[in-house]
Parts: structure tokens; sequence; C-alpha cells
């Protein structure tokens, strides 16, 4: 597919990056020479220089005779006209990323308005993921499934685990609950294990399971869940305001560290029920005197990775339960593993993955196209949520029969009123949602990319 | 990974080579056919050494690109070669050598006294090199064999081997853009080749003038070049490819796609077109008295030569070297300013000179008015200071190149119009010079000596001065190792890490 990219900042970058991968056709526009020549030298792809929003220059890069336009420079309303001028000269589809928590509200007939497909907002998106996170601390994160029916959580293993030492196969006597482990990383590699695979501790475990049996999932492994009743928040974002929103909506206790007096005066202005400090949040004194000690969280959101990764430490240092950090560079994220770093929030990297979904979707012929697509361990797994309807191949055929590809599992089949943990004996029947759990270094569209035959 | 593309360049060329063999094969030209065939055994063993390592990174940074280029281009020369080395139809290396890398780059200039003496296969080949290396083998390359995997990116190849001072896509995907420029290449081969086949030139002829002009070369199978076939069919027929492959294929893909103002509007194609014609009619005017009156006489000659020299393809219909000093002269200027950028010619290109002028245009007003604040602009584009700086560069690297070269050669103590004419007919990649190398003249005078550095001087000019002069810097061997070093030790560092 010909994919019109406009603005070539961090969002731009990750997309060009995936979506090029993908055998998708790639022109970037950007104002920035120094980026492009950057990015044209990086992927196999074309590069116009000049405002996306303009006439010419939509015309150079070929908008009307390609099937996709999105719009992510760091302008609102640049992204919006953007659009409009692409779908007048002729693009099937557009996505806009707008992000103004102003224009949240009216983005839904805005949406209707403006022809376009799709609206992203990586704050909010950022924000809610987030937030779940924070409902269920145990886990590093989250990814739910199936209208949130499912979800996929990771785990680490520690050494005084019950899991430590045991083989797959004897999970559930430990769990007591039906759950599957789809993935382990272990030392930078990530499998699809088999029943024979011995955990160990250290190891990141990716478990799939109903979401109404977590909090039994919790109890039985002998963690002593704990309940998030106030946060920190260090710098005042964009996805700060949508969090605080969240989380005071949730009855949790909301601080917010933010540097700038006119930006704490908007927080206050918006976030009435928030505590707003003005201070500078990488500072010890500061932190100890707020009460880092006592909250049960702390999010790190400033604009500095560096500042995010620093504070998390010491959080982790000091004992506190959970630290979650924004990271937007999450190629040196591996590094930090073990000291504190293990809820990673990129917002590039979830918007990417929303927009690879809605791509491979367009592609898709049939109308049996990944209704959720997550990517898990640092990327290298994805979990694809399908659909089966009445051109999926091998219904009511039993799994044992059926061959599927290599490196592909069957992680969950959700079905009216039930949820199947799928074993051999289990079958796919119309109207079922399944989820796949695959090693990301192919792509499957479709379900029935998924078989062998 | 160098040594990937290395060997799979090897291969190609000896798919490239079989042709000429079964030519020579069935023209029973038996010394040839061994000579092709042990050719095509050792480059196949070559390449078999080179597959033998396996790249340790797939990716293709700048510097990757400027010697992957470097390398190719000359190993290609060395194995080119070796059928004419062998089959003892040029029995002395270094000529053999001087004679493919005069084909691959497409300057055309030869030194053998005798053409026609040469069998039909070996004729062939040195045509084919011509055509092949007038586009890019490794651009040939990536349109065939996919290679993008990873980070870093075949662009730079591109860059290395594609004249011009700016070099683009034509869309997203390396190789079909590749795919894109082979084709027009093509198309416009076979269409020539067929009107020369109206005009009752034989096949063989009319394949290898075919590609004589497509790569703006200039290889002739006749002493006489082109003026053995008293046609003025034929001449005119070359005189317009010549000078349609002498423009941008960018331009060519814009007709395609319809896009015919952005076609017409390109001031390049404008200049060149200009520079053209006011060289013909000054030409025409100037040898009218020559050609005994005849207008139309002097009109074809005129514009046969002119399209000759400026896209540096070479052929000739008649001995230039005999016509007044004033032609002489603006024969002598084209072949400095040369074809345009992203043709297949050679020479500084038409892109360099409209920059040039235009960038020396804007600072002599900034000198008048210091505060004036302007910018050059070419297509309705702000020209940046980085290519106009680049443009500089390269002028500058170009003359003192130049300048060297002249000074290796005067050692052999001809004229100075030879040496000069020498010089830059090989470094522009065309072909004839004027007094010993003219049109009916050879290169085979010149010492060994002399025939390397004027091989040097064919490859910096096709492979714009760069990438072969980084191969001589120090910092381009040296530093690639540490930093492959570097990398290692990272790569331990967060290896044990993660454990």
């Amino acid at each position: 597919m010909n994919i019109v990219i406009v603005g070539d900042g961090k969002v731009g970058a990750a997309l060009t990056q995936q979506l090029s991968k993908e055998g998708h056709d790639i022109t970037v526009i950007d104002n920035n020479a120094e980026v492009l020549t950057n990015s044209m030298e990086l992927y196999d792809i074309m590069a116009v220089q000049g405002n996306g929003a303009s006439l010419t220059v939509q015309k150079e890069a070929n908008v009307g005779s390609s099937d996709l336009v999105i719009a992510a420079t760091s302008a609102d309303e640049i992204n919006l006209l953007c659009c409009i001028l692409a779908k007048k000269l002729g693009a099937p589809h557009t996505i806009a990323r707008v992000r103004n928590p102003e224009y949240a509200e009216q983005l839904i007939f805005l949406k209707e308005e403006l022809g376009l497909s799709m609206t992203i907002n990586p704050e909010r998106t950022s924000a809610r993921e987030i937030f779940r996170i924070l409902q269920f601390p145990t886990f590093i994160k989250r990814d739910s499934f199936a209208g949130g029916k499912v979800e996929i959580v990771e785990l680490r293993i520690s050494d005084k685990s019950k899991l430590h030492g045991k083989p797959l196969s004897e999970l559930y006597e430990t769990v007591k609950v039906q759950v599957l482990v789809c993935a382990v990383e272990r030392g930078g590699e990530v499998t699809i294990p088999t029943g024979a695979f011995v955990l160990q501790a250290g190891d990141k475990i990716y478990v799939t399971a109903a979401t109404n049996l977590l909090a039994d999932l919790i109890k039985n492994l002998g963690i002593i869940p704990q309940k998030t009743k106030s946060v920190i928040i260090v710098g005042g974002s964009r996805i700060a305001i949508y969090l605080a929103i969240m989380l005071l909506h949730a009855g949790i206790r909301v601080k917010i560290v933010e540097r700038d007096r006119a930006t704490c005066l908007k927080l206050a202005d918006l976030l009435p029920k928030a505590q707003i400090i003005c201070g500078d949040g990488s500072q010890q004194t500061l932190l100890h005197s707020e009460g880092l000690e006592e909250v049960d969280a702390i999010v790190t959101l400033t604009n500095i990775d560096e500042e995010n990764l620093i504070i998390s430490m010491y959080a982790h240092h000091l004992g506190v339960p959970k630290a979650i950090t924004k990271v937007n560079r999450l190629e040196y994220v591996g590094v930090f593993k073990d000291m504190g770093i293990d809820s990673v929030i990129s917002p590039k990297s979830l918007t990417a993955n929303e927009i690879v979904r809605y791509v491979r979707a367009m592609e898709n012929t049939t109308g049996s196209s990944a209704l959720t697509l997550h990517r898990i361990a640092n990327d290298q797994v994805e979990a694809l949520e399908f659909l089966v309807t009445g051109c999926t191949r091998h219904l009511g055929e039993s799994l044992a029969e059926i061959s599927l590809k290599k490196g592909i599992l069957v992680a969950c089949i959700s079905r009216p009123g039930k949820l199947i943990i799928p074993k051999g004996s289990d079958h796919f029947q119309k109207g079922d949602h399944i989820i796949v759990v695959t090693t990301a270094d192919r792509v499957i569209g479709d379900i029935n990319d998924i078989f062998e035959d | 990974m160098i040594a990937y593309v290395l060997s799979r360049l090897l291969g190609i060329e000896c798919l490239f080579m079989l042709p000429a063999a079964a030519i020579s094969y069935f023209q029973g030209e038996g010394s040839s056919v061994s000579a092709f065939i042990a050719a095509i055994c050792i480059m196949l063993m070559a390449a078999g050494l080179l597959a033998l390592f396996k790249p340790r990174k797939k990716a293709i940074y700048a510097r990757e690109g400027f010697v992957v280029v470097a390398l190719a281009w000359i190993l290609m020369s060395l194995f080119g070669c070796l059928p004419f080395y062998i089959s003892g139809y040029i029995p002395h290396f270094v000529d053999a050598f001087f004679e493919i890398v005069s084909g691959f780059t497409t300057t055309g200039s030869t030194i053998l006294t005798d053409v026609e003496i040469l069998p039909m296969g070996l004729l062939y080949w040195r045509s084919f090199t011509h055509w092949v290396g007038g586009m890019g083998v490794l651009v040939f390359l990536l349109a065939i064999v996919p290679m993008a995997k990873g980070e870093g990116s075949t662009i730079h190849i591109l860059k290395a081997e594609s004249p011009g001072p700016v070099v683009g896509k034509l869309v997203p995907r390396m190789h079909q853009s590749a795919k894109i420029l082979y084709s027009i290449y093509i198309v416009m081969t076979i269409v020539e080749i067929i009107l020369l086949l109206l005009g009752g030139m034989p096949l063989f002829d009319s394949v290898l003038h075919s590609f004589g002009t497509a790569g703006t070369g200039g290889f002739g199978i006749k002493n006489a070049s082109l003026a053995a076939y008293d046609s003025y069919y034929l001449q005119s027929v070359i005189t317009v490819f010549m000078a349609l492959f002498g423009v941008n294929f960018n331009i060519f893909y814009f007709l395609l796609i319809k896009e015919y103002s952005q076609a017409l509007h390109n001031e390049e194609l404008r200049l060149y077109f200009g520079i053209m014609f006011a060289s013909i009619a000054a030409i025409t005017w100037n040898i009218l008295p020559t050609y005994g009156g005849s207008f139309r006489d002097a009109l074809h000659h005129a514009a046969f030569q002119v399209s000759s020299v400026m896209t540096t393809t070479g052929y000739a219909t008649a001995n230039f070297d005999l016509w007044p000093e004033f032609s002489r002269l603006i024969l002598l200027l084209l072949m400095f300013i040369g074809a345009s950028a992203g043709s297949t010619g050679g020479g500084i290109k038409v892109a360099r000179l409209l920059i040039l002028i235009k960038s020396a245009a804007r600072d002599i007003r900034s000198l008048l008015s210091p505060r004036t604040v302007k910018v050059a602009k070419m297509d309705g584009k702000v020209l940046d200071d980085q290519v106009i700086r680049s443009v500089d560069v390269y002028m500058i690297c170009y003359f003192l190149i130049f300048g060297f070269s002249m000074l290796f050669i005067s050692v052999d103590n001809f004229s100075m119009t030879t040496t000069i004419s020498a010089v830059a007919s090989c470094l522009n990649n065309i072909g004839p010079g004027l007094d010993i190398v003219g049109p009916v003249g050879n290169f085979s005078q010149f010492s060994d000596f002399s025939k390397l550095v004027l091989t040097a001087d064919m490859l910096i000019g096709r492979l714009e001065i760069f990438p072969i002069l980084f191969l001589f810097a120090p910092s381009v061997w040296r530093q690639k190792q540490k930093t492959a070093e570097i990398a290692g030790s990272y790569r331990e560092a967060t290896s044990n890490i993660d454990l």
C-alpha cells in the first residue's frame, strides 16, 4: 500500500519504521530537511520536504493516489488540515493525531464532519494504559482483549515465588485458575513455551487469563494484593492531565509535581481535586517532603527520559511499591530492567501499534482482520485478537488436528458466556474471539494466516 | 556486507558475459570463446570466495555505500578485461584494463589502432559495458536483488553511483525506483535499435551502436566511427538519441506519469537544451566555409558533434580536429559542462553549472549590499547551503585532480592540446579529444603510467570523484575497525546486563 506520513517526529518515525518493515511504500513529509535525510538513510522510503498541509507539497508527495494518509505533526490543527486536504485530493483513508485535551470532546463529531477514518491521541492512550496498570500493580503490564474480558498480563518471577522451578504442565496445581503462559522472556530471549518448560526466578512471563480471575491468580500466587490509593505524578504533561482525571474518578489521591508555574496554574484550574506542587520533581528533598515513601505508586511523565528513569529508580530504591516510567527511546530500556524500571510506557509505540493494526485491517479483504493488536515482551511478540467468521477455515475441527504455523499459539478462545484456555480437544466455531500469540517477525493480517496449509 | 554485494556483482557480470560468449561461439571465434569461458570461471571462483565472508551486519551506511561502489567498479573492470587479455587481442594488461574501464565508465577512449580486427564477441562485450556502465551496475543489482534488510539503506549505493549533485528516488521503494530507471532505459534502447534497423544498418551494428549511445559511451565498431555509415538518417537518429540519453531520467519518468509541466519547467533541462542549441548554431556558422557553404552539411555535422561531445558520448561523423579553432574550443568547453544530472552522461553536469551560477550571482549581489538576504532557488525550491557547498567542494576536487593528471601526463611530452584534451576527455568520460587523441586518433601512444593515470581519471569521472577518493583515505578503513570494536564491546556490555 502507498502510505503518506506527515510529520517525521517520534510517532512518525516509529510508524515509518514499522510500516516500511511490513512492506508498505512510505512517503514522508516534513518541514525539516535534516530529519528527512536521516529517515531516508535509515529506511527505504521517499521523502518530501515542505508543509504537509499545503497543496503543492501534498501533490508532490502524490497524496491523491495514496491509500492512507497519517498526519502526525506536533500541531493538531495542521494534522486536521492535512487530512481534509488529502481527502479532497482523493486519499480514501486519513488518520489524524489530535491530542489537545480541549479538543477531546468535539472529536466524535469532528471525525464524521472531516471524513477522518481514525483519530489518535497518544497521550490519552498512554494515560489509559498507565491507569490500567495501576489497577493491578502486581502486573508489570496489562493488555486486554475481547472487549476487556481477557487479558495478557506480564509478571516477573521472584526467587520466593511459588512458580520458581515449576514446569508449565504443573501450573494449574499452583495457581488453581485456568491460565496459560503464552510467552516467557529470559535474558532478553523470548520463547513461546511448551508444557515441559521450567520456570525460573528472573523470568518474565506473559499470562493469558480471564479478567475476572486476575484477583484469584494473584491470591493463589501468594502475593498480597496491593491497592493503589495514592499516586505521585512527576511532570504535568498532557498524559498527566488525562491520567489524573481517570485516577480521581476512581477515588485515588493524586499529587502532581510540575516545575513550571504557569502549567501548575492551568493544572490547578483543570483538576481542582488534585494536589498540584510547583517544584522540581528530580529533587530528592522535594520528593521526600511530598511523602514519596508513603505513596503506593509514582508515575514519571516529564519530557526528559533520563529524568524519568532516575526518579523511578530512586523511588524503587526507597521501596515505593510501583513505579511507572514514560520513556520515548525504548532502545535503552533493557539496560535498566533490574533497577526498578519494569513498567515502561512509550506513547509513540502505543500509537504505532494502534495504527499498524488499522493498516493491517485495511489490507484485509475477508473482513476477519485483527480486532486488537498488542506487542509484548519488548515488541518481540505480537498478540492478536481475531473474530472467527464463516470464511475461517478448519471450523469445528479439533485443534489437535489442525497444524498451525511455527511459533504460533492460540492463547484463548472467548465464546459468548465462557472463556476457554484451549487444549487439543477444543475447536473454533463461528462467533468466537480468539487470541493468537506469535513471534513478531512475520505479519499475520488474517485469521487464516495462522494455519500451516 | 561489502563482500556480499561484491560477490553478487561478479555473479551478475558472469551473466552479462554469457551473451558475448554465445556470440563468439556461434561465430566460430575459437580463441575468444575460450577466453570468455576462462574469464567466467575465474569470476565465479572469485564470487565464491567472496561469498564465504558471511555479512556480519547487513546495514549500508554512507561509508559502506562509497566503498562498495568504488571497489565494485574496480573489481568489475579487473575481471571484465580478462576476455581481451586472455584471447590475446589486447596482449598488454594495462591496455586491456584501460579499454574496459573506458567501456564501463562510458568514456569510449580506445587504445586500439584497428577496431575492425576484433572478433564480434569481444566487440559485443566492449559495447555492452557501455550500456550497463551508463545506468550503473549496482543500480541494476538493486533492481533485481532485494537487499534492504535492517537499518541503513541502499540509497547510499544509489547516491554514490548515480551522477549529479542531488540524488533522489522516484518512488518510495529503492528496488522499484531502480526497476523504473532500467525499464525506461531498456525501452529507449530498443526504440533506437529499431530505428537504426529501419535505416538499413545491420542488426549487430545497430545493437552495438545503440548500446554506445544509450550509455553515452562511444565505442564504435568501425575505425572511422559513425562516418563509416554514409547516411544522414542513421547519423541523425543517433544525434537525437544521444541528446535524449543526456537528459535526466527523472524527466522521462515525469512524462510517463503525465506530469508534463513539472518535466517541461525543469531548469536544468532548459539550460541543457539551451547550451546545446546555442553551440550548434555557433559551430554551424563557424564551419560553414569548411563545408563549402553547404548549410545542410554544416548543420548536420555541428549537431552531431555537439550532441556527441556534450552528452560525453564521443561518436564522430567528421574529424572535428580539422575544424576552426573557435569550434574546437566550443567543443572543448562542452566536454567540461557535460550532460544532465541523473543521465548516463558524464562531465561536470549542467545541474552543477546551474547551481554554481546561481550561488555565484547571489554571493556577488550580497557583496554589493551586504544586508540583503537572498536565497538561490532551483525549480522553485530553495537551494540548500549544504548542496551548494558540496558542489563547491566537488569543483575544487575536480580541478585539483584535473591539474595533477595533466602534470603526470605531460611527462610523455605531447603537445599542450593533446595533454589537456586527453585528460578532459577521460575525466569527463567523453572518448576522443583533440590532436593526437582526436576523433581519428587513439590513446595507444601514451606510456603505461599515463594510461593508468587516465584509467583512474575515467573511474573518478564516472563515480564523481568521492567514492574513489575515499578509497585512498586511511580514515575510511581505520575508523571502520574502531566503530566495529566499539559496537562489539557495547553488545557485550548489554548482553551481560541482560543476564
